[in-house]
């Protein structure tokens, strides 16, 4: 392997008002590597990303792209000098073709030559083995392929450096497999490769080389290969990795006789989630397992109502109850913390105090608002107990980062005291540190007496979490788990195995 | 406290702009404040603004409102308020003698057209997703011809004395009546804001309808109560017109207002595409317009003339309080500071870069 340095950053520093982004960090690029970039959210990874691609301009330091210096003032500057960038958002037109999308913008002079743009459009995907037409319409794509095709866009002009911002969020396992074999495919060319995610699984399958931040700062460049994957988490944490081992969930007493919290029979939805029956005790965890799209969400969904219920019905504490909106599932003290954080979670221009009231409010009614000093002594105290991470609770809610954002959300649940609180996803897309004061918390609460549904992406998580799994697949229930020593394989199988299970 | 400097932000430019137009009127005549005593009541630049704009400023506090929650405009609220003093009027003329009575009964039928009339475009929006802009578009372009049906006849007169004490003054109360109206209406809002979750709800529906419907809150239910509260301030915007006029012109009356209404409203530093308001600045932004239509007739431009001086005017106003010019003067400010700063600590010459008008993105 070439191990010729095509991008290197040094000493640099960006300060935000009141906030140290970057604190001279260093940065080196080789040409064919692909290069993780980890760091809990506020490592300042995106700043990072941002001075590259001349989003922001550095305070201090040195950029040097193939031994030249280099200054981008705007994004444009750095596409032009060959770095393109893809985000973890895909940021095409979804009713224009394929080609289009690809070189939409590029055209020099008014006149498109829609010929020469689908045949180029049709070299560039085979030769990248995207598995796409020129002409067929984006949105009749698959994610991951919309994904390829944004790299498509960014690597066609004579690229040498290609920034891919969690890329893989969104897309299901077998997706990421076809995307990093078009990683690979780009590396064997020379490009060099600048990779952020959350996930540490695939940090190890494809990267060659790991910088980490933590707080600003650079804390070091490693060989991946060589270093562990604790060692990495701890260098990404600091010290808090003692937690995540020490975490011991909670088994709740169940026996025959007792009343689930919550019972649902029949349930199904407009999501289209087949009927399933599904109870759960008092002081219980469990989890929806699943990949993506296997209705795991779907069924969260359908018991808070969230989607338009079409059948079945519903007991609490063996109570036959109607829950037909939202507002009547808060009522019978059932929570949701919806997967969409910025779609269905936050009220984004709104502050903290008013987004960790809102459902509580809603509670108390349309007639009898808090007064402000009440609703202060609310956001306090759950700032301080979750440990929310804002300059005020006179902030706006969309200023924080991803992880304090949720736990508003959380406190917003919290603070209504529900029986069952429904978790989609709480985890995706937080810093890690976070995740784990999350599944703490969980815990804690069950320990409480509440009844908690945690649903997550990572297997892992939901068991060390849940006492009891319940396993989805193509939109039905496949399997039940229990037990305090499932390991991830036990999932699979059973996923794997599919309806004759259970 | 930051939390009070923060809520006055966004009243620096209707501030300013009104600060602008005092002094423009200063310069033309220093008498601009003086008030004199004609009759018992008091008259000026001033009360006559604060008489000229008491419509204006109900109507832009409904428009606060309803853009707050459906991410629109309704533009049928001049047409509304013909129909409903239409009906008060057709009410008190009807009536063999004009006794206090008649008139509040008169206004209590009026409001409840404006509620009517509200429902009709908040069924629309609300329940048929139409655009409110389009919604409204039925009762802006039929409006009037509703009106006219009701009236029965083109401009009946309100000759009686109530009416006129309510257009003008009470003799013995120094204050226009009007003014005095309006002071009442912005009182019995403030009082509805303080008593109800109003401004939590519209804000969250206005913001983001789905977070809004997952924690309780109907999004249908909100958006249709802010055009029943833009129907009522119709009526009463409509009972001071037809009032003040002393007679119901269905053509004229209130013509094009929603105009002045929704420039009301973005004067006072409200995004017209929903989410957190400020009535207050509304209200600043509607006597703002008045002043600026008083300001241009005192300057003696031609009356034909006048709205092309408004109209630049308004353009002037809109690019300096748009968020590219904001972001731009955030930037310049902080710059000045932070070399303030370096300036204190070294006291050597600061540099102060190029500036770069990026916008910065929020997360």
């Amino acid at each position: 392997m070439l191990s010729e340095i095509i991008l290197e950053m040094k000493d640099i520093s960006k300060s935000f008002p009141g906030v140290k982004a970057l604190d001279s960090v260093d940065f080196k690029l080789r040409k064919g590597e692909i290069h993780a970039l980890m760091g809990e959210n506020g490592a300042g990874k995106s700043t990072l990303i941002k001075i590259i691609t001349g989003v922001y301009e550095k305070d201090a330091g040195l950029i040097t792209l193939q031994g030249e210096p280099i200054h981008f003032k705007t994004p444009q500057e750095a596409q032009d000098k060959g770095i393109g960038t893809v985000y973890q958002e895909i940021m095409l037109c979804s009713n224009l073709t394929v080609a289009e999308n690809m070189f939409i913008g590029r055209s020099h002079g008014p006149v498109v030559n829609w010929k020469q743009m689908n045949e180029k459009a049709e070299q560039l995907l085979a030769s990248l083995g995207i598995p796409a037409s020129p002409m067929q319409e984006l949105s009749s794509c698959s994610l991951a392929v919309q994904q390829m095709i944004a790299i498509a866009r960014a690597v066609d002009m004579d690229c040498k450096i290609l920034i891919l911002d969690e890329p893989t969020s969104s897309l299901d396992e077998d997706e990421v497999h076809k995307l990093f074999e078009l990683m690979r495919e780009l590396k064997d060319r020379g490009v060099g490769i600048i990779f952020i995610t959350h996930f540490l699984e695939q940090v190890y399958e494809i990267s060659d080389r790991t910088t980490v931040l933590r707080n600003g700062k650079l804390v070091g460049e490693y060989e991946t290969a060589s270093l562990p994957q604790i060692e990495l988490i701890s260098k990404m944490l600091g010290n808090v990795l003692e937690d995540i081992t020490k975490l011991k969930k909670h088994e709740p007493v169940v026996t025959d006789t007792s009343v689930p919290v919550f019972e649902g029979i029949g349930l199904s939805s407009v999501a289209g989630v087949r009927p399933f029956n599904f109870a759960i005790q008092k002081g219980e965890v469990n989890g929806f397992a699943g990949l993506l799209g296997s209705g795991r969400s779907e069924s969260a969904r359908a018991i808070f109502t969230a989607d338009k219920v079409t059948g079945g019905e519903v007991k609490m504490k063996g109570k036959r109850v109607k829950i037909k909106t939202p507002l009547h599932a808060i009522k019978q003290g059932i929570g949701y913390l919806p997967e969409d954080r910025k779609g269905d979670g936050i009220i984004a221009d709104l502050s903290v105090r008013d987004n960790i009231i809102l459902t509580l409010q809603v509670l108390k009614g349309f007639f009898k608002p808090f007064s402000l000093k009440q609703a202060e002594e609310f956001a306090d105290d759950y700032i301080e107990k979750l440990n929310i991470k804002t300059p005020t609770a006179n902030t706006p809610i969309r200023s924080l980062s991803g992880g304090n954002q949720q736990k508003v959300i959380l406190a917003r649940w919290l603070l209504t005291h529900p029986e069952y609180l429904i978790l989609d996803e709480p985890t995706r897309g937080i810093d890690v540190g976070t995740k784990v004061e999350i599944q703490k918390l969980v815990i804690q609460l069950a320990n409480e007496g509440m009844s908690v549904t945690f649903i997550s992406s990572e297997i892992g998580e939901m068991i060390r979490t849940c006492s009891r799994l319940i396993v989805m697949k193509d939109r039905e229930i496949v399997g039940e788990l229990r037990g305090t020593d499932l390991t991830e394989n036990d999932v699979m199988n059973v996923i794997a195995k599919g309806g004759r299970n259970a | 406290m930051s939390t009070m400097k923060k809520s006055f932000s966004h009243l620096v430019l209707p501030l300013s702009v009104m600060a602008l137009l005092i002094i423009i009127n200063l310069v033309k005549g220093a008498d601009y404040f003086r008030i004199t005593m004609v009759n018992g009541a008091l008259y000026g630049n001033i009360p006559n603004i604060l008489f000229g704009a008491s419509e204006l400023v109900i109507l832009s506090i409904g428009m606060t409102l309803v853009t707050a929650s459906s991410r629109g405009q309704d533009i049928s609220i001049g047409e509304s308020a013909t129909i409903t003093s239409a009906i008060f009027v057709q009410y008190v003329l009807q009536a063999s003698e004009v006794t206090p009575l008649t008139i509040v009964v008169a206004f209590l039928l009026s409001c409840v057209g404006g509620l009517v009339l509200g429902a009709f475009n908040g069924t629309l929006v609300s329940i048929f997703k139409v655009q409110p802009m389009v919604a409204s578009l039925i009762l802006f372009t039929g409006g009037r011809s509703i009106a006219f049906m009701i009236d029965g006849k083109l401009s009946p007169i309100l000759a009686n004395d109530i009416s006129n004490k309510i257009g003008t003054v009470i003799p013995g109360i120094p204050i226009q009546t009007p003014i005095i109206l309006t002071v009442v209406f912005i009182v019995l809002i403030a009082v509805v804001f303080k008593t109800t979750n109003l401004r939590l709800y519209v804000e969250t529906v206005g913001i983001n309808p789905n977070a809004a419907r997952l924690n309780g809150i109907n999004p249908k239910k909100i958006i249709f109560l802010t055009f029943l509260i833009m129907g009522f301030c119709s009526a009463v915007a409509g009972f001071i017109a037809v009032n003040k006029a002393g007679r119901h012109d269905s053509v004229n009356l209130l013509k094009l207002i929603m105009m002045d209404a929704i420039l009301a409203v973005a004067i006072g530093g409200n995004s017209l595409g929903g989410g957190k308001f400020s009535i207050t600045g509304s209200i600043i932004g509607a006597y703002t317009i008045e002043m600026l239509n008083r300001t241009l007739l005192r300057l003696e431009i031609e009356p034909a003339m006048i709205k092309v001086f408004k109209a630049i005017f308004i353009i002037i106003l809109m690019v300096v309080a748009s968020p590219v010019a904001r972001a731009y003067f955030t930037k310049v400010l902080d710059k000045v500071r932070s070399s303030n700063k370096r300036k204190e600590s070294i006291p050597k010459d600061a540099h102060i870069p190029t500036t770069n008008i990026a916008v910065k993105k929020e997360e």
